[in-house]
């Protein structure tokens, strides 16, 4: 019986398979099924990150041959989406995550634990949770950081930080050493990571007046080393 | 030889064929050469990705160099370069054998075998020039995926006909054939499809956790085992332990292996009560395996000196060491004490390479040393001892690696929980980094030495003597004379 063709094609093959699916695929599926997923437009008509309208001022003629119609929100919806496939396509997901996990102190680093209605939009279709750190977490890092310092450090990384062993990226850039299309689309995308957050930026250690101190976050540390959490 | 493997054979009308009528040989080398080529590229893109983190990368700031899509090669390539091209030439010697019947059709085999490379090869193509997919390992190019579909669906038709065909009670070998072509077709069309156009969001991390973890543990492992429940008895010429203990590996697998997906996004938004099954089913996998090891070593008994004796036999049951490793590390690392510290680090990078590489990677490397003399119609291999060489190099850069990337991983961890700034780990990490680029430079240096002795071996086979059957043995395939 258990060794028969048809009991290891139909329960083993594709019975387990299917009851395997159902509990852990289509549930979740089913969980999140009422939650509307946003399309562009619903991303972009939150507002426009002042970093994008940044970009324009800082590189006028660079900008306006990139993006024609200015920091509309057209236009910001047209960089996120190229920032999101440039993200995928150089495998930026495989040395970064975005998510935020609730042990090991991630709070403190990088900000607010992550919640599954943050990733119920278009641009997190697969979702972009990574596996693995070799760069920090990116989903706080919206105006964590200035437009030139990201667009100093996708030039070449060690410039900024002499020990990173992240790849350098000078196809984001024209001949003139300006972003191109792709830089700039890129830091939008970055700069916009966590912008949806009341309570950001988040600077570990030092979040601006009235979100947490240095002195705070070292005493939360020092708590929970107390509890042995 | 087909005895052995399929004690139970019913006697047919007919005299029962021979070998030589089924096997398409000549495919079974191509497929074998395809894979070592697969295999040899991939280990090169991740040999380019080692000396991106040790800062010294060759071609820095060439586009087609990107360090990212590189290593989305290296990934790749070994799936379903290196680890699907074997076990299609594997499957071709091993399925004729087992049902006494040929393939479906011996032209769609050719024509599978030539629409495989060309899938690889748009994967490849395509990674490089831009258009990955975010799905982990999945990350063949959208336009590639229903291409690669079909071609899983016509080796999944190939090979069931005869399987299903062929009369009588199946050998284990059988069972996890069956079900592997089922999975391997329902997994891929899952990962490929389900995350990119029916389901965003968190929802979307379950199926991609799925499509992680089946691709290793239903595609990757029933093929593997099933070739190993083949060729130890074959060499050993004696039958499996315990035909118990075959079945509870094989139903516990195929049972509890399916349920573990979400284990990869533990503390991820995904509920919780989901995040606990995973961890339970895949405490559960631990012990199946653990049943799985016992027989193989039950197999052994009495016929220990064949780890001396035999290299196959060696490359085999250090995968099945390296096997158990792997799951015994995995049932520690997938309790939640475990993934505050280990998640995200290089600690998963060192599993994931002791099982990809270090048990599936060597029973594919141990079945080809036993298999390509045979199929260059050659008394034997050109230099033993180079096999040797190849078998300690990889062997032992496979185990600096993987200790190497554990501490690495704890290391990581722990600093990240402290809260050191990102640089700090940086340079707490980089002499791992460093001594994990050696590690991938022996494992390459090692198979030099492989792919010399093919060389060799087909330029020279006319004249190579039998090698002299080692005291006490009358195992069959290679033994190592190292001298
Ligand atoms: C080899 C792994 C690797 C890849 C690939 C990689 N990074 Fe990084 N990234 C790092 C490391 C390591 C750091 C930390 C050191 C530093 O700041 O350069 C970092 C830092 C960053 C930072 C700064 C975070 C902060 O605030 O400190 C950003 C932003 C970033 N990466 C974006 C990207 C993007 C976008 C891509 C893809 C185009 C990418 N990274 C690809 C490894 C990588």
């Amino acid at each position: 019986m258990l060794e028969s063709k048809s009991t290891v094609f139909l329960v083993a093959g594709v019975g387990f398979f299917v009851l395997a699916f159902v509990v852990m695929g289509l549930l979740p599926w089913m969980i999140y099924m009422d939650q509307e997923e946003e399309t562009l437009e619903d991303l972009v008509a939150k507002g426009i990150p002042h970093e994008f309208v940044e970009l324009a001022e800082r590189f006028p003629e660079q900008f306006s041959r990139h993006f024609p119609n200015g920091p509309t929100p057209s236009s910001f919806g047209d960089a996120l989406q190229l920032g999101h496939d440039i993200y995928v396509a150089e495998g930026c997901w495989h040395c970064h995550s975005q998510q935020i996990r609730p042990v090991s102190n991630e709070d403190l680093r990088w900000g607010a634990v992550s919640h599954p209605s943050e990733y119920h939009n278009v641009l997190q279709r697969p979702v972009l949770f990574g596996t693995r750190r070799v760069g920090p977490d990116l989903i706080r890092e919206a105006a964590r950081r200035s437009n030139d310092w990201h667009i100093a450090h996708f030039y070449e990384p060690t410039n900024v930080v002499p020990t990173s062993v992240m790849p350098n990226y000078p196809w984001f850039f024209d001949e003139d050493g300006y972003p191109n299309r792709k830089g700039m689309a890129l830091v939008a995308y970055i700069q916009w990571l966590g912008s949806w957050l009341p309570e950001y930026p988040y600077y570990q250690g030092e979040g601006p007046a009235g979100a947490r101190s240095r002195e705070g976050d070292e005493a939360a540390l020092e708590t929970r080393r107390m509890e042995g959490s | 030889m087909t005895s052995a493997a399929s004690g139970a054979l019913p006697n047919e009308d007919t005299a029962i064929p021979s070998a030589s009528d089924l096997v398409i040989r000549r495919l079974v080398l191509w497929h074998f050469v395809a894979a070592l080529t697969f295999v040899f590229v991939a280990m090169l893109a991740g040999l380019l990705f080692s000396f991106q983190l040790i800062q010294i990368y060759p071609f820095p700031g060439m586009e087609a160099f990107s360090p990212g899509r590189w290593r989305m090669v290296h990934t790749n390539g070994v799936a379903y370069g290196f680890i699907a091209n074997a076990f299609l030439g594997a499957l071709h010697w091993a399925v004729p054998r087992l049902t006494l019947r040929r393939v479906l059709s011996v032209k769609l085999s050719y024509f599978i075998f030539f629409a495989w490379q060309g899938v690889l090869l748009a994967t490849v193509i395509g990674l490089l020039t831009g258009y990955a997919q975010a799905v982990e390992w999945g990350e063949t190019p959208i336009f590639v995926d229903p291409v690669a579909l079909l071609g899983l669906i016509l080796v999944a038709i190939n090979f069931l006909t005869p399987i299903l065909k062929a009369k009588g009670p199946m050998y284990v070998t059988l069972w996890y054939f069956i079900s592997a072509f089922v999975w391997t077709v329902m997994v891929y069309a899952m990962g490929s499809y389900v995350p990119e156009f029916f389901v965003g969001g968190t929802a979307s991390g379950a199926i991609i956790g799925l499509f992680i973890h089946d691709l290793v543990g239903l595609f990757v492992t029933p093929i593997g085992w099933g070739l190993m429940y083949y060729f130890v008895p074959i060499i050993l010429k004696k039958p499996i332990w315990s035909h118990g203990l075959s079945l509870v590996g094989f139903w516990g697998l195929a049972f509890f292996y399916p349920l573990n997906g979400i284990h990869h996004f533990l503390y991820s938004p995904i509920p919780m009560f989901l995040q606990y099954g995973a961890v339970i089913s895949t405490i559960a996998v631990e012990l199946v395996v653990t049943t799985v090891i016992i027989n193989f070593f039950g197999t052994l008994r009495h016929r220990g000196d064949a780890l001396r004796t035999n290299l196959p036999i060696r490359w085999f049951y250090l995968g099945m060491v390296f096997y158990f490793t792997t799951c015994l590390q995995c049932a520690f690392q997938v309790t939640l004490t475990f993934q505050r510290i280990i998640h995200f680090s290089d600690w998963v990078v060192g599993h994931s390479h002791l099982v990809m590489f270090g048990v599936f990677g060597f029973w594919i490397l141990g079945f080809m040393t036993y298999l390509i003399p045979r199929l260059l119609n050659s008394a034997g291999w050109y230099r033993p001892s180079w096999n040797a060489w190849h078998f300690w190099l990889t062997g032992l850069g496979m185990l600096v690696m993987f200790f190497d990337l554990v501490i690495a991983g704890l290391i990581q961890g722990f600093m990240w929980k402290e809260l050191a700034p990102w640089e700090a780990t940086l340079t707490a990490s980089a002499p791992f980094w460093l001594v994990r680029l050696f590690t991938g430079i022996a494992i390459v240096v090692g198979q030099l030495f492989f792919f010399a002795n093919i060389l060799m071996t087909a330029i020279h086979k006319r004249s190579i003597e039998p090698a002299p059957t080692p005291a006490g043995g009358e195992l069959e395939g290679p033994s190592v004379v190292t001298a």
